[in-house]
Order: structure tokens, then C-alpha cells, then sequence
């Protein structure tokens, strides 16, 4: 009585999310691997991740990471959630045209070209005005929260039109005042959504490299970017550990997000 | 009223104009400068008074076929690599839209969730795949299948397996967006009035599908073109594209002027699907 | 299942004698209009129409022909060149159902094909479509929840209940001799008298029920068997003074109007309900709170066996 799936879809569902998955398993395996050399499986062992937990670099780098993305994340759903406000409640507004492009244009734009725009601005600012002196964790925020934005306001902006505007006006007829509304009818409703724009900030920020290289000082170097420079000269098993952390990180994050918003 | 109005739009739109629009203009105007040995590396726009502008940058990158083959690539790279997620794209999103419902959200999440992870850390995982005594070549090499390593990584194959790879999950959610929308009525219908599967897929289940289409093209078009990740670590020394080449001219060449004019390139080669792409999310939104 | 897309458990179909196991839906010659209509929303409604037709690579000019045909059909000829989002709920059928029709099928399925549509329309669409059917002469299998469409519709009508034939008939028939509690439930509504069999008297049965003996028509039956006797609203006579036979008595608890008939509720002496249909031919019912006799002729009365 059921219908099933044509056995070429099923196939090529095989074949995608093994492609996507494969890569990612190799590395957690060979994370445990005892030997340096990546093919050669020499025996279960943690070594890399104590190498790693001795690594101060990678020590340093993944505290600043975690700063600029904790600063960066929470200022683009502040910001964020403004635009979608903007954006979602008041149709007509002088220069509403380009305030919807500018928050939603970081969205598609190249990150090389977001990155070498927002370092040039910051250099003429410095020359001009004396600030931001040289560059480090308030530069690599400031251009985060500017990519934040953007994904916090699609996803809030989504979340505020999709649900029934009546709940916000059956609430001003009760005598509670805009505000009021805001904090106890409107934020409630759009929490699921606040939550998944912070995570999505806060990824963003935590992985990103290029716009990073741009605007980082030369003692704000993030995780990314000492990834990236031990990458360039190879396969390294402590990277292999690294990798790992990040992704079980990340598998709970969203697993428990995802919980989160079913819940509500 | 307009005073509240003007609180909730004002700090996001200055915030918008300092750090977005401004930098933009401040790119247009470097690469009308000339390069200078000085802090910061460029002559300023106005000297004494006077606007010194030059085009000078944009003939070097007219005149050096170096900056036209790394341009060319870029959109080559990107529009191969785009092919191939669609092709494999569609298929997976077809499968997860007609999926029994009970699995769908497990199976988009599965989609979903390699964009949460690290994109350096999926484009290193290929480094170890693919090298040249790398998991692959091993794996081919004890089953017999091969005598000597293949050359996988460090050329065109490797790159647009990278691209592909990161940029998969960008085709697949407006594909399966679109498709999951579809009414499954009507491939019914079509097969009711005599259309075998295939026709029926050409000839209606894809056309109602374009919008999903194009918004995953230019969800992994635009990236790619731009991007410098992969070409850089999966690439090898003929690999050129163009976001590669301005990484270069900034951090290697330190010709800020000329890296500015590569970027008011880039910019003006995505304008199109940029302005495309606005359209396209605004729909969705 | 008979169109194909999804394969019985148990048992077999054959249109016109021909097993259709294992032939996919593209090669049945069945076509169907879909709940949702599943109109194409990328073609014109030539195009939608014609849809079919072009499965079967007949020449540009065959198919215009056709579809212009069955646009009359339908009264649509005016909008051959519109999509189907430029229709309205009443237009999209009509085009739903030229689009099924054109392959001129052996059988045309019709799930549910008046539930989209708002009730004027739909008592006009039935007309309609009992019309063109009789222009086409194809068979219509139309499944619908509707015991009143079915009624009004159908000339042979299948109670289906839990993916079994409960009956299958003429409305009359159905609706007259229902088969069994199942059906006479279903179809419209029904006075039951549970009760034993007394016994057997020339073409007709005694039953004991909670309302006294009652008599109904009937073959005889073996005494003490548990049997129902089923009587219509509209069987029953209310009457100022008792009959013969068949006679209960209740107290008028209710009246709802109809319009060409009423419906009256009466409680019997042991608290049960029974539903009196009388038609609006002149003369008021009797007030609520006032005592009456019921009553009906055996041959009015069916008996339902466990």
C-alpha cells in the first residue's frame, strides 16, 4: 500500500551523504590514530589530543576565538533583531530601499571582498581619526557583527512575519503599551529564532577565516587563522584532534538547539 | 511614534552605512589611487586640494593576461563546480522532499548539519583523502585497483571536488524548499494521462522546481567565484582564480591599490547574480 | 489503487476483463480528477488539457481539435489561454475534468471532485456532471463522504467501510434493503429496535423489542435470534390514536424545520429518541410536551441480522 522512493533516489541519497560524511569521518578516525603518517593506522591512541591540549598557540588562538565570536554574536542579534523589526513592521521608511539591501547584501557577498573593504575602512578611520588604534579583537568583532547581521535579520525577519499579528494587537487593545508588547508578546514568539540566529552568529564568527586574516592584529590571531597556517604546510594529526572537538562541539550545539526550538 | 521608529532604525542603519556601505567606497577609491611606499601603501585621494585619481590600476589588470585567466577561472571553476551540485544536488533534495515525513527533518538535518561545521576543517579532510599517500591512493593501491598513486589533489579535479563538497548543502535547501512545496498530485497527474517518469519529470516536476534552481545556483555561484580557501589548499600553481590572486596581491605583493580594483572586479562580475540573488530572498523571505 | 499508484495487499483489479497488476499508471486506461485538481500551474489550460493527448504524440492539429472539443464540453472554450491561478475554484474543475476526459479513458476516477467547491456550486456541479456523463458515456468511479451526493449521483453506489464492499446497489436499493447496521447507519438516518425473534407469521416476523412486539416484512426467522428492526424517519406516521400494529407511544420533545419537511424528535415511555421525518404539507405538529401515537406498516420495517 505505501509508496516507495524510486531505487535511483535512494541511491543517490547513499551517494550524497556518504560524500558528504565520508571526509569528516576520516578525520575523526585518524584523530585517534597513533602514528603521524595519515595512511598508516598504528594503534588507538590519544596523543594527538594531549599534544593539543599542550599546544599554547592553538590555546591562545581558540580563547580569542571564542571572545570575538561571543561579542560578535551577541551584537549581531542585538542589531540583527533591530533591522528585522524594521524591516517586518514598518512598510515605508525614508531610505527603507537601501537599509533592506545593505542588511541582507553581506548574505551573498565574497568574504575576500567584505574583509579588504571593512581593513581599508578601518586604516583611513585610524589615519583620520585616530581609531581604532592598530587592529585586534574589537576590528575582527566589529566586521563579524557586520556579517552576523545580515543571517540574524533573514531568520528573525522570517520568524517575525510568519506568526499571527493578532496576538501583538489583541495585546495593545488589552491597554499594554508598544514596548510592554515587545518584551512580553513579541520576543516570546520570536525566541526559537533568536536562538538559532545567535548560534548561526557565533559559527560564523568561530569559523570564519578570510575576513579574520584581513582585520586581525598581529596579537589576535583566531583559531581559523593558525588553522589555516598549519594546514598550508600539511596534514597534522593535532588538527586531526582539533577537528574532532569542534565537530562533537558542534553536533551538541545543534542537537540541543534543535531540542530547544521543538520544545517550544 | 516616529520617535520609536527612529530609535529602532537608526543605530542598525549607521551601524549599516559605517561598516558596509562606506568600506565599499572607500575600495572604489584605493583602486583609483596609486601604489606608494608609505602607511598605509596607497597616494591619497585628494593631494593639496586636488582629486588625484588614476586608472592605472584597472589597465595593469587589463593589460596582464595573468589577472584575465585568474578572472576566466574563476568563473570556469565556479560554473563546472556549480553543475556538478546541481546534479547531485537535485536528486538528494528530491529524495528527502518525497521522503515518508517522519524522516525528512532527520534527513535535511543530515544536509544541514556539515554547514555548522568548521569549512576549514571539511576542506582540510580532503588534504588527507586525496594526497598523494593519502586514504584514497591507499585504499586503491592495497585493493589493486591501481599501481601507482593517482595525482588527485593540487589540480582542476581537486578543487572542484572541493567546491562541490562545501558548497552541496547551499544547493540543496532552496532545491528542497521548492520541491517539498510542490503538490505530489501532480506527478500523479501526469502519470495518470500516460506520461512515462522521465517525461513526467521533464516536463512537469522540473519546471515547477526553476525557482529552487535558480536560487542554488547562485547560492554556489556567487561563493565560489570569490573564494580563496580551496583554490589555495586543494588548488595546485595553475589553479588561478580571482579571489586567490587578491589574497596574493594584499598579503604577498602588498599592492593594496591593485588588490582594491581586483575586488571592484569581482563586484562588478556578481552584480548580476547579486541583484539576482537579492530578488531571490526576498521571495523566500 | 486502480489507477496504479499504489499496489493492492490481496485481491485483483480488471477494467473490462483486462488484469491491470503490475501495469504502471501511464498505461492504464484510467484517468483521474484529483481531489486537488493537480492542475499543471506552468501550462495554459489548453495546455493542461492537451497534456495527455501529447503523451501520446498525435499531431498538433488532432490535438487542438480535441481539446476545443472538450473545452465546449466543459463550457471553458473562452478560457483555453489562461493558467490555471487566473481560475476560480468552479472554473479549475471544469478544466480538471476536460483534462481527464480528452484520453476518453475506460474509467474515470473522481476523488472527491465537489468537496473544493462552495455548496451552490456544488449542487449545480452535480447536474453538470451527470450531464456530460451522459455525453461521454465513459464510466465515472467517484469517491465521496457525501451520502447525499453519492445518492443524488451515483446509479449504483458502494458503502465501503474499513477497505471492504459493505454493499453494493442501486440508491434505492441500498438506501430501501440496507445490508446491514453498518449501512443502514450510513446512509441517511435510521429508528433501530434491538430484540429476539418471537416467531414467524405469514411473510412477516414478530420481534420483542424494548418498544413492545413489533412486526416488519420479512422471510421467517428462527425464534430467539437477535435481530434489529430498522425503520426510516420518514416511515413512521405520527398519529392522534393508536393503529393495529406497529403502534408506540412518546411525548413530542422537539421539531426542527427543513423547509420542505420537518424532523421531530419524540421520546418512547423507557427514554429512548426516535427521529419522526413528516412532510410540510399543512397543518402544525403537535406542541412539544404533548403525548402521540407512532406508527408504521410492516413492509415499511427491515429486519437486520448480528
Amino acid at each position: 500500500m505505501t509508496r516507495r522512493l524510486s531505487p535511483f533516489l535512494i541511491a543517490m541519497m547513499v551517494i550524497g551523504f556518504v560524500f558528504l560524511y565520508a571526509p569528516i569521518a576520516s578525520v575523526v578516525v585518524y584523530s585517534f590514530n597513533s602514528s603521524r603518517l595519515v595512511t598508516v593506522w598504528a594503534g588507538f591512541s590519544f596523543e594527538w589530543y594531549g599534544a593539543l591540549f599542550r599546544n599554547e598557540a592553538i590555546g591562545r588562538a581558540a580563547f580569542i576565538s571564542f571572545e570575538v565570536a561571543l561579542i560578535a554574536a551577541t551584537g549581531a542579534l542585538i542589531l540583527g533583531t533591530l533591522v528585522a523589526y524594521a524591516l517586518a513592521r514598518y512598510r515605508r521608511f525614508a531610505g527603507r530601499t537601501l537599509f533592506a539591501a545593505m542588511a541582507t547584501a553581506p548574505l551573498v557577498m565574497p568574504e575576500i571582498i567584505t574583509g579588504l573593504s571593512l581593513l581599508l575602512l578601518f586604516v583611513a578611520l585610524e589615519q583620520a581619526t585616530g581609531w581604532p588604534e592598530g587592529r585586534g579583537i574589537v576590528t575582527i568583532a566589529i566586521a563579524h557583527i557586520t556579517l552576523g547581521v545580515a543571517f540574524v535579520a533573514v531568520i528573525v525577519e522570517a520568524r517575525l512575519s510568519s506568526f499571527n499579528r493578532a496576538l501583538e494587537e489583541a495585546a495593545l487593545d488589552l491597554g499594554a503599551g508598544p514596548a510592554r508588547v515587545f518584551f512580553v508578546i513579541t520576543l516570546p514568539l520570536i525566541a526559537p529564532a533568536l536562538a538559532a540566529g545567535w548560534l548561526l552568529a557565533f559559527t560564523l564568527s568561530f569559523d570564519d577565516l578570510v575576513i579574520a586574516s584581513f582585520t586581525a592584529g598581529p596579537a589576535s590571531t583566531t583559531l581559523p587563522m593558525v588553522i589555516f597556517s598549519s594546514v598550508r604546510l600539511g596534514v597534522s594529526p593535532q588538527i586531526n584532534a582539533l577537528a574532532t572537538l569542534i565537530l562533537i562541539a558542534v553536533a551538541v550545539l545543534v542537537g540541543g538547539a534543535n531540542r530547544l526550538v521543538r520544545v517550544r | 511614534m516616529n520617535a520609536r521608529r527612529f530609535g529602532v532604525v537608526a543605530l542598525p542603519y549607521a551601524w549599516l552605512l559605517l561598516f558596509f556601505l562606506v568600506p565599499f567606497l572607500i575600495v572604489l577609491k584605493i583602486s583609483l589611487a596609486h601604489e606608494a611606499v608609505s602607511i598605509p601603501p596607497y597616494t591619497p585621494l585628494f593631494d593639496h586640494g586636488r582629486l588625484v585619481v588614476t586608472g592605472a590600476n584597472y589597465l595593469f589588470l587589463l593589460s596582464d593576461a595573468l589577472y584575465w585567466r585568474a578572472y576566466l577561472g574563476a568563473i570556469r571553476y565556479a560554473a563546472i563546480a556549480t553543475a556538478v551540485t546541481l546534479l547531485l544536488g537535485y536528486p538528494l533534495a528530491y529524495g528527502i522532499a518525497r521522503a515518508p515525513a517522519r524522516w525528512r527533518g532527520v534527513l535535511l538535518m543530515l544536509v544541514i548539519l556539515p554547514f555548522w561545521t568548521s569549512f576549514l576543517i571539511r576542506v582540510y579532510a580532503w588534504i588527507g583523502l586525496l594526497k598523494e599517500n593519502g586514504i584514497v591512493n591507499h585504499a586503491l593501491l592495497s585493493l589493486g585497483l591501481i599501481d601507482a598513486p593517482l595525482r588527485l589533489i593540487n589540480n582542476d579535479f581537486s578543487v572542484i571536488l572541493g567546491l562541490v563538497y562545501a558548497y552541496l548543502p547551499f544547493m540543496v535547501l532552496p532545491l528542497y524548499a521548492q520541491l517539498e512545496k510542490l503538490d505530489p498530485a501532480l506527478s500523479d497527474a501526469a502519470a495518470d494521462l500516460g506520461a512515462r517518469p522521465a517525461r513526467a519529470f521533464w516536463q512537469v516536476t522540473l519546471p515547477l522546481s526553476l525557482p529552487g534552481i535558480v536560487a542554488g545556483v547562485l547560492l554556489v555561484f556567487i561563493p565560489a567565484v570569490g573564494e580563496f580557501v580551496i583554490p589555495d589548499l586543494l588548488g595546485g600553481p595553475n589553479t588561478l582564480m580571482i579571489g586567490k590572486i587578491l589574497w596574493d596581491e594584499f598579503f604577498t605583493n602588498r599592492d593594496w591599490p591593485v588588490a582594491a580594483s581586483l575586488a571592484i572586479a569581482m563586484l562588478l562580475l556578481l552584480a548580476l547574480p547579486m541583484g539576482l540573488m537579492r530578488r531571490f530572498l526576498r521571495g523566500v523571505a | 489503487m486502480v489507477a496504479g499508484f499504489e499496489t493492492p495487499d490481496a485481491g485483483a483489479i480488471a477494467i473490462d476483463g483486462a488484469d491491470m497488476a503490475g501495469i504502471p499508471p501511464y498505461r492504464r486506461p484510467v484517468n483521474i480528477m484529483f481531489q486537488s485538481y493537480a492542475l499543471f500551474p506552468h501550462m495554459s489550460v489548453a495546455r493542461n488539457v492537451g497534456f495527455g493527448l501529447r503523451q501520446e504524440r498525435l499531431t498538433r492539429d488532432a490535438i487542438a481539435a480535441r481539446v476545443d472539443a472538450m473545452l465546449d464540453l466543459v463550457q471553458m472554450r473562452g478560457f483555453a489561454s489562461r493558467r490555471p491561478g487566473q481560475l476560480s475554484g468552479g472554473e479549475r474543475q471544469r478544466v480538471a475534468l476536460a483534462r481527464a476526459l480528452v484520453k476518453e479513458p475506460k474509467l474515470l476516477l473522481l476523488d472527491e471532485p465537489l468537496t473544493a467547491l462552495d455548496r451552490k456550486l456544488r449542487e449545480e456541479t452535480r447536474f453538470e456532471l451527470k450531464r456530460i456523463h451522459q455525453r461521454v458515456g465513459v464510466t465515472f468511479l467517484m469517491v465521496t463522504h457525501d451520502q447525499e451526493e453519492a445518492m443524488s449521483m451515483a446509479s449504483r453506489l458502494a458503502v465501503m467501510n474499513d477497505g471492504r464492499i459493505e454493499q453494493i446497489g442501486t440508491p434505492e436499493h441500498v438506501y430501501e434493503n440496507p445490508a446491514n447496521r453498518f449501512v443502514a447507519g450510513f446512509l441517511g438516518a435510521i429508528n433501530l429496535f434491538e430484540g429476539q425473534v418471537a416467531g414467524s407469521d405469514g411473510g412477516a416476523v414478530l420481534v420483542d423489542t424494548d418498544a413492545g412486539r413489533l412486526v416488519a416484512t420479512h422471510a421467517p426467522l428462527g425464534a430467539g435470534s437477535k435481530v434489529a428492526v430498522a425503520v426510516r424517519p420518514e416511515k413512521l406516521r405520527l398519529a392522534p390514536t393508536p393503529s393495529s400494529v406497529n403502534t408506540l407511544t412518546g411525548t413530542m420533545r422537539g421539531v426542527a424545520y427543513r423547509g420542505e419537511a420537518s424532523t421531530a424528535e419524540i421520546e418512547l415511555a423507557n427514554g429512548r429518541l426516535l427521529r419522526v421525518t413528516v412532510a410540510n404539507t399543512g397543518g402544525a405538529l403537535p406542541a412539544p410536551g404533548t403525548s402521540v401515537f407512532l406508527s408504521f406498516a410492516p413492509d415499511a420495517a427491515r429486519v437486520l441480522q448480528s
